[in-house]
C-alpha cells in the first residue's frame, strides 16, 4: 500500500516538472509548482510516517515491466526506507513551503521549477528503489537533476565551476557504485536486492564492495577526503535547493551507504569498521575546522555538513563494530544514535540554510564579514536561525545534543570488543567527537554573533527587512521540530526499533516504560536523560529568577551608548569580523591543519599606505590530493596529444606494433 | 538547590578573603559578595544603544542553566530526587548552553571587547569541554555509569580503590575547571585590563539587575566545579539514599568544609602562579586533553588501572 502511495506521489512530481516547464514563463508558475510539490510530499510524508510508526514486515515488492527486460523495476518499502522517506519528504514539503516565499525572488525560474520536483521525486525513486538497476537509474536522475539546480545560476563563474566539480565528482560516484553492485550481483547476475542478501559474499568481494562504496556513497555524502565538491555545489543552488541538497541528498547517500553495506552484504566484520571510524572522526573534525575558517554564510553551512556526516558515520561505526562481535543491543544503539542525527541534522540543516537565504534575499550578500546587526532588521528570522544554531551546537534541551548523547553512550559500550585495534581506536574517536562538537558551537557562535548580532558592517544590512511569511512558516516549523525531538526523544528511538531490529536484530528498550519523557540506552542505572524535565526545570529557573528579579529589582532602565574607553563613535570596523573572530582557533588548529601563516606589513613611519595583514591557508586534501590528479591528467593529455600528429608511417607502424603486442600475449597465455 | 544558591557568594567572598590575606592585606568580608549583589539589584540597567532582546535575555538564561546544572550536581547526599533527568554529559552539556548564549551576548553591542572576550572563550572551550568529556569518560567506564549519583556512590565504596587513570583524571579536571571559572593561570576574575581578560570582556557591557545575574550564576559554576571534585574524588560524608537525619546533618557539615577547603586550595594556588599569555592557554589546556586521553585510553586496555 505505501510502495503504491509513494510512486503516485513521485509520478505525480515528475507531472508538476513537466508542469513547471510550460508555466515557469509566468509568475503564478511559482506557486503552482511548488503549492503542488508541497501538497504532494506532505502525503508521501504521512503515508512513510504511518508505515513507519505502524511497523510490521516490508510490504512486498511491486515490479514494473520497466527497465532491464530481464530484470524489470522493483520497487519495496521496509522499515530503513520508511524512515528515509520521511526525511526526504519532510525535507521536501518544508522546502516547498519556504520556496512559496522564496521562490518569488527567483530570476532564473525556468532553470530552476523544472527540475525541483524531478529532483524531490528522484530522491525518493532511490530510496524506493529493490533492484541495482532502478537504484542506479534514480541515483543518477538525482545526482543530474541537482547539478541541473547548482547550474541554475550559470553565468557566475565560481557557479560554473562548482558545476563541473560536482559532475566529475558525482559521475565517478556513480561508477564505483556501479561496480560494487556488479560485484554484489555476482556470477550469476542477480541484480535484484532479494538476491544479493541471499548470495554468500567472500572476504575480498567485501572488503571491495565496502571501499567502492565508501568511494560512491561516501563521495555524495561528503565524506573526507571526497567533500571537495560539497562546499562548492551547496552554496551555488537557490537557499531552498541548497537545504535539500545539504539536509537531504546527503542522507540519501547514507541510506545507499547503509542499504549496501548493512543490508546486502551481511555481517560486516571488525575491519571494516575500523576503516569507517577512522574516515569518519577525520571528516567530523576536518569538516568544522574548514566551516570555522569560512566567512561566506552558506559555504560555512555546507562545511559543516561535512562535520556531521562524520558524527552519523562514527555511529555506523561503531554499529558496525558491535555487529561484527554480536553485540546487538549495543549494535542498535550506535545505529539509532546514527538514524537519529540523520533526522535532527536533516531538520536543522534545512533551518539553517532558510535563514541563509532569507538573509541573502534581504541583503543580497552572503559574506558575513559585510552583515552584521541583522537581528533588529529581521528579529523572527534571527529567532529561528538562533533555534537551529542551538540545535546543531549540540546543546540541551534541543534535538542534536540527544543523538550526540547517545553516541557517546555507545563509545562507553565500547571497551567490552575483544579487538584491541578498536580498543586503541575509539578512545581517539571518541575525543575527536568532543572536540569537533566543541568546536561546532564555536563554529556557531560565530555564524550567529557575525551575522546578526553587532553593528551592520556595510550599507547593504540597512535595506533589509524580515523575510516573508510562508518563509518564516517553514523556519518555525522546523525550529518547533527542533525542539519537540529535543524534549521527547523517546518517540523518534521507538520509531526506529524495528529498523535496528531488521539490521542488527537488536533494539533498543522501548522508552515508554520509562516515566516523565526519559530516555534509557541500556539500563536506567547506567545512564538516562530527559529532555522534557531539563527543558521545563530551564524554563522554570529562569522565569523564577527573572519575576524574583522584576519583583525585587529596580525596574529602572537607561539606553546610553555602548563604553568607548573615552575614544567616542568607535567606528563600525572596530568590532570583530569573522576572520577575527576564528584568529584564536585558526593559530590553535589551523597552523597544523592548514599551515595557516599570518603576515603583517606594516609602512614605514611617513608613508600613507595602509598596513596590510595576509592570511595565508592551504587546503590539505585539494592540494594534496586533487590537484596533483588533475595535474596528471593534463600532463598525460599533453603527451597523448602528440599521436594526433603523426605521419600515415607512424600510424601504421603503431597499428603493427599492437598487432604484434597482442599475439605475443595470445601466445603467452595459451 | 537553594543551599547552592545561598552559598555560592559566600565561596567566592572565601576565595576573596584568603587571597588577600595571602597577599598580607586585610581584604574584603566574606559576606561582601552579597552586598555586592543587593547593591547591583538596587542600581538602573545601562543598556547599549543597540543591545537587542537577546542581550537582555541571556542573564536568566545562563542563570537558569547554570542553576539546573548546579542543582544536579550532589552536595550532601547521593540519590537526588531528579537526578536521573540529567547525567554527567548532559551537566556539562548544560553550561556549555550557558557560555553559548553569553559569547553571543558578548558579540551582541558589537564593540570590540565583546568581541575578543568571546573569541578568546570559545577557543579555551573548544580544548576545554573535549577535556572535560575525556574525563567523564574514564569516570564512567570506572563506575559503569554516567549517572552523578550513581558515580559517587561508586566512589565512596570500598571497591574503588587507587587506579593510575583516576590520578590523571584529577589533574584533568582540576585544569578544566580554572579554565572554565575564568581562573588564574587562564583569565584573571580581578582585571580590567583589555588584553588579558575573557570573561570579563564579555560581561563589561551589562550593568545593574542583569550583572548581578550574571555573578550569581558565575558563583554557582564554581561552586558547582568545586561541589563536582569533592563528590567524585572526596566523597566521605555523603549521606547515602533512604539516610537518616543524623547522617544528613554530617553530609552538609562534610560538605561545606569540602568547600571551605576547595576555595582555600583555590586561593592558594592562585595566588602561587603566574597568568599566562593566552597563546599559551591552548598548550596548558592540551595537556588536560591528552592527560584525560590517556585515562580513557589506560581504561580502555586494562580493567584495573
Amino acid at each position: 500500500m505505501t510502495v503504491v502511495i509513494e510512486l503516485w506521489c513521485v509520478a505525480a512530481l515528475l507531472i508538476v516538472s513537466v508542469l513547471g516547464l510550460t508555466t515557469a514563463r509566468w509568475r503564478v508558475g511559482t506557486m503552482i509548482v511548488y503549492g503542488a510539490c508541497l501538497a504532494i510530499s506532505a502525503i508521501a510524508l504521512f503515508a512513510a510516517l504511518i508505515r513507519l510508526v505502524a511497523g510490521g514486515p516490508a510490504t512486498p515488492e511491486i515490479v514494473l515491466p520497466l527497465g532491464l527486460p530481464w530484470v524489470g523495476t522493483h520497487f519495496r518499502v521496509d522499515a530503513l526506507a520508511a524512515f528515509f522517506l520521511v526525511v526526504i519528504n519532510l525535507g521536501g514539503a518544508t522546502a516547498s513551503l519556504y520556496a512559496l516565499g522564496y521562490g518569488r525572488h527567483e530570476t532564473a525560474r525556468q532553470r530552476v521549477l523544472p527540475f525541483y520536483p524531478a529532483f524531490l521525486g528522484a530522491m525518493n525513486l532511490v530510496v524506493l528503489a529493490d533492484d541495482a538497476f532502478t537504484f542506479l537509474f534514480s541515483w543518477e536522475f538525482m545526482s543530474l537533476t541537482s547539478w541541473a539546480l547548482v547550474m541554475a545560476h550559470h553565468r557566475v563563474a565560481s557557479n560554473v565551476r562548482a558545476g563541473y566539480v560536482y559532475l566529475v565528482m558525482a559521475s565517478f560516484g556513480t561508477m564505483a557504485l556501479l561496480l560494487a553492485f556488479g560485484l554484489l550481483a555476482g556470477p550469476q547476475g542477480g541484480y535484484t536486492f532479494a538476491a544479493m542478501r541471499a548470495e554468500f559474499h567472500a572476504p575480498l568481494t567485501e572488503a571491495l564492495v565496502l571501499a567502492l562504496t565508501l568511494l560512491g556513497a561516501g563521495s555524495k555524502a561528503g565524506l573526507v577526503p571526497l567533500h571537495v565538491w560539497l562546499p562548492l555545489a551547496h552554496p551555488a543552488a537557490p537557499s531552498h535547493v541548497s537545504a535539500l541538497m545539504s539536509g537531504v541528498m546527503t542522507k540519501v547517500a547514507v541510506y545507499g551507504f547503509i542499504r549496501i553495506v548493512l543490508d546486502l552484504l551481511g555481517p560486516p566484520s571488525w575491519w571494516s569498521s575500523m576503516v569507517v571510524l577512522t574516515l569518519a572522526a577525520a571528516t567530523a573534525l576536518l569538516g568544522v575546522l574548514y566551516a570555522l575558517m569560512e566567512h561566506d554564510l552558506k559555504r560555512l553551512l555546507a562545511y559543516h555538513t561535512v562535520e556531521n556526516i562524520g558524527i552519523i558515520f562514527i555511529g555506523l561505526g561503531l554499529a558496525f563494530a558491535f555487529r561484527a562481535y554480536g553485540m546487538d543491543a549495543a549494535a542498535a544503539l550506535a545505529l539509532t544514535a546514527a538514524l537519529f542525527h540523520v533526522f535532527n541534522h536533516s531538520v536543522f540543516k534545512s533551518l539553517l540554510f532558510f535563514g541563509a537565504g532569507a538573509v541573502e534575499t534581504g541583503t543580497e550578500e552572503r559574506d558575513m564579514e559585510q552583515l552584521g546587526g541583522l537581528i533588529h532588521r529581521m528579529p523572527l528570522a534571527s529567532l529561528a536561525f538562533l533555534v537551529g544554531c542551538v540545535a546543531i551546537s549540540a546543546l540541551p534541551p534541543l534535538n542534536g545534543f540527544v543523538s550526540e548523547w547517545l553516541t557517546f553512550q555507545a563509545i562507553l559500550l565500547s571497551p567490552a570488543l575483544p579487538q584491541w585495534g578498536l580498543k586503541i581506536l575509539i578512545p581517539a574517536v571518541g575525543a575527536m567527537l568532543a572536540l569537533s562538537a566543541a568546536l561546532a558551537a564555536a563554529c556557531f557562535v560565530k555564524a550567529f554573533g557575525v551575522t546578526f548580532l553587532g553593528r551592520p558592517r556595510s550599507a547593504v544590512v540597512s535595506q533589509a527587512g524580515e523575510t516573508d511569511d510562508f518563509s518564516l512558516a517553514a523556519m518555525f516549523f522546523l525550529a518547533s521540530l527542533c525542539l519537540l525531538a529535543g524534549i521527547l526523544p523517546g518517540f523518534v528511538i521507538n520509531a526506529l526499533a524495528p529498523l535496528t531490529q531488521n539490521l542488527v536484530s537488536g533494539h533498543m528498550p522501548l522508552q515508554s516504560a520509562s516515566s516523565w519523557f526519559a530516555i534509557v540506552p541500556i539500563t536506567a542505572s547506567r545512564s538516562s536523560y530527559d529532555g522534557l524535565l531539563v527543558f521545563v526545570f530551564i524554563a522554570l529557573a529562569a522565569l523564577l529568577s527573572a519575576a524574583a528579579i522584576h519583583r525585587l529589582a529596580s525596574h529602572a532602565l537607561r539606553r546610553a551608548p555602548a563604553w568607548d574607553c573615552g575614544y567616542p563613535d568607535a567606528s563600525v570596523r572596530t568590532q570583530y569580523t569573522a576572520g577575527s573572530f576564528a584568529q584564536p582557533i585558526r593559530r590553535v588548529f589551523g597552523t597544523v591543519v592548514f599551515q595557516a601563516r599570518e603576515s603583517l606589513t606594516i609602512p614605514p613611519p611617513g608613508d600613507a599606505s595602509p598596513a596590510v595583514l595576509r592570511v595565508e591557508l592551504h587546503d590539505p586534501v585539494w592540494e594534496g590530493i586533487y590537484a596533483p590528479i588533475a595535474r596528471a591528467v593534463g600532463a598525460s593529455a599533453d603527451w597523448l596529444n602528440r599521436f594526433q600528429f603523426l605521419t600515415i608511417r607512424g600510424y601504421l607502424s603503431i597499428v603493427f606494433a599492437a598487432l604484434v603486442l597482442l599475439l605475443l600475449v595470445l601466445a603467452l597465455w595459451l | 538547590m537553594l543551599l547552592v544558591l545561598l552559598l555560592a557568594p559566600a565561596l567566592v567572598g572565601l576565595v576573596g578573603k584568603v587571597k588577600a590575606r595571602l597577599l598580607r592585606r586585610r581584604g574584603a568580608p566574606i559576606l561582601q559578595p552579597y552586598r555586592d549583589l543587593m547593591r547591583l539589584l538596587r542600581k538602573e540597567v545601562v543598556l547599549a544603544d543597540n543591545a537587542s532582546w537577546l542581550f537582555r535575555a541571556t542573564p536568566y538564561l545562563i542563570f537558569a542553566t547554570t542553576w539546573v546544572a548546579a542543582a544536579l550536581v550532589p552536595s550532601f547526599a547521593t540519590g537526588l530526587l531528579f537526578s536521573w533527568s540529567a547525567d554527567l554529559i548532559a551537566i556539562i552539556a548544560l553550561l556549555a548552553s550557558a557560555r553559548f548564549f553569553l559569547a553571543l551576548a558578548g558579540m551582541d553591542v558589537g564593540t570590540s571587547f565583546g568581541g575578543i572576550g568571546s573569541s578568546r572563550e570559545v577557543m579555551i572551550a573548544s580544548l576545554a569541554e573535549p577535556a572535560m568529556i575525556m574525563v567523564v569518560f574514564t569516570l564512567a567506564l570506572i563506575a559503569g555509569s554516567t549517572q552523578l549519583s550513581t558515580i559517587a556512590a561508586f566512589m565512596a565504596s570500598p571497591a574503588v580503590g587507587l587506579r593510575v587513570s583516576l590520578g590523571l583524571a584529577l589533574i584533568a579536571l582540576i585544569i578544566v575547571a580554572l579554565a572554565e571559572n575564568a581562573r588564574i593561570p587562564v583569565d584573571n576574575p580581578a582585571t580590567h585590563l583589555e588584553l588579558t581578560m575573557v570573561h570579563e570582556a564579555m560581561v563589561l557591557e551589562y550593568s545593574g539587575r542583569h550583572l548581578a545575574v550574571i555573578e550569581l550564576a558565575a558563583a554557582l559554576k564554581l561552586l558547582l566545579y568545586i561541589s563536582l571534585i569533592a563528590c567524585l574524588f572526596l566523597p566521605w560524608g555523603l549521606a547515602p539514599t533512604g539516610h537518616g537525619a543524623g547522617t544528613t546533618f554530617v553530609g552538609i557539615i562534610s560538605y561545606i568544609a569540602k568547600l571551605a577547603f576547595g576555595g582555600v586550595f583555590l586561593a592558594i594556588f592562585e595566588t602561587a602562579i603566574a597568568k599566562m599569555r593566552v597563546f599559551r592557554v591552548p598548550q596548558f589546556l592540551g595537556a588536560a586533553l591528552m592527560l584525560g586521553l590517556l585515562a580513557v585510553l589506560l581504561r580502555f586496555v586494562s580493567a584495573s588501572l
